[in-house]
């Protein structure tokens, strides 16, 4: 199963890459961006074995950094159900 | 006594032998060299450096693959013993995210690499790395990064303030950092990172010789144990 995990910088951190995109977005004549945030997407290829709390744990301890991070997983498929 | 200190080595480190010589210059006797993938350091040791470089590629984010490779167990576990652990730079970056400093070091607030020499204030004197230097005194040491822009919540570097954690701050702008904040302490004092590189300001030719206080103090402080 495919599982998407999406990391984004918390609010209030500042994304300088977002910024330098908006800056350039800008620069290049799109008006109307209020703002950019850069995150990243991290795409996990996993057992139906694999739970919620695995994926959580993996976010927890490796995929995000907690002090700056959040992350949001998206399973691709329906979970199948884990006795 | 001969000192005993260790130079961890990740794949993707660049200022492990830097940072060797700094310590056999300073203390007469050469640091053990230990590779990440090793479980076990040198028994009995005085003195941890995590040096600086790109370790891992800086895959995912810096300092965070090098974290979670087998060594830094025993280095958590000798710096929870009172061992002496100073990272610079990708060491700094490996400290925060191995979670025995707080924080995180984020890309550079002005998206570039900065490198050059930068002035330092002195905010502890007190602790073991910083003993050999003046309260509120300047010192120069070179910095090179990409991702030194300090950052933790308002509560965090409250607390970091109040007990005298903040080892070091930049006196110009350098990165974005949080309060300027260039180095920090964790809460027993045994641990020190720095984003600036002592090490690079040990010998006259370097330019300058404004780290090479830090080292002996540390010589010294177990030379007085």
């Amino acid at each position: 199963m495919k599982v998407h995990i999406h990391v984004s910088l918390k609010p209030g951190v500042l994304d300088s890459q977002g910024r330098a995109i908006h800056h350039k977005l800008e620069t290049l004549g799109f008006d109307g961006v209020n703002d950019v945030r850069a995150g990243k997407l991290i795409e996990l290829d996993v057992d139906d074995s694999v739970t919620d709390d695995d994926l959580d744990a993996m976010c927890q301890k490796l995929l995000a950094n907690m002090v700056i991070e959040n992350y949001r997983i998206e399973r691709q498929e329906p979970a199948k159900e884990n006795a | 006594m001969a000192f005993r200190s260790a130079v961890i080595t990740f794949p993707g480190s660049n200022c492990d032998r830097d940072m060797a010589v700094a310590l056999e210059k300073v203390s007469g006797t050469a640091p053990f060299r230990v590779w990440h993938g090793d479980a076990d350091l040198p028994e009995k040791l005085d003195f941890i450096a995590v040096p600086g470089g790109f370790s891992y590629g800086d895959y995912l984010r810096s300092g965070a693959m090098a974290a979670r490779s087998p060594i830094m167990n025993a280095v958590i576990d000798a710096a929870g013993k009172g061992v002496p652990v100073l990272g610079v730079c990708n060491g700094f970056q490996v400290l925060t995210e191995s979670g025995l400093l707080p924080g995180a070091l984020m890309r550079n607030a002005s998206q570039n690499f900065v490198c050059r020499t930068v002035p330092l204030k002195v905010e502890n004197s007190q602790s073991l790395f910083t003993a050999g230097y003046e309260a509120g005194e300047t010192i120069h040491i070179p910095v090179a990064h990409h991702d030194g822009n300090y950052f933790a919540d308002e509560a965090t570097l409250d607390r970091l303030e109040g007990e005298g954690r903040v080892a070091f701050r930049y006196q110009d702008a350098v990165n974005g950092s949080q309060r300027d904040i260039a180095g920090v302490l964790n809460a027993a004092g045994n641990v020190l990172g720095m984003m600036p590189h002592p090490e690079r300001a040990v010998d006259e030719r370097h330019g300058g010789m404004d780290g090479w206080a830090l080292f002996e103090n540390a010589v010294n402080a177990l030379a007085k144990a």
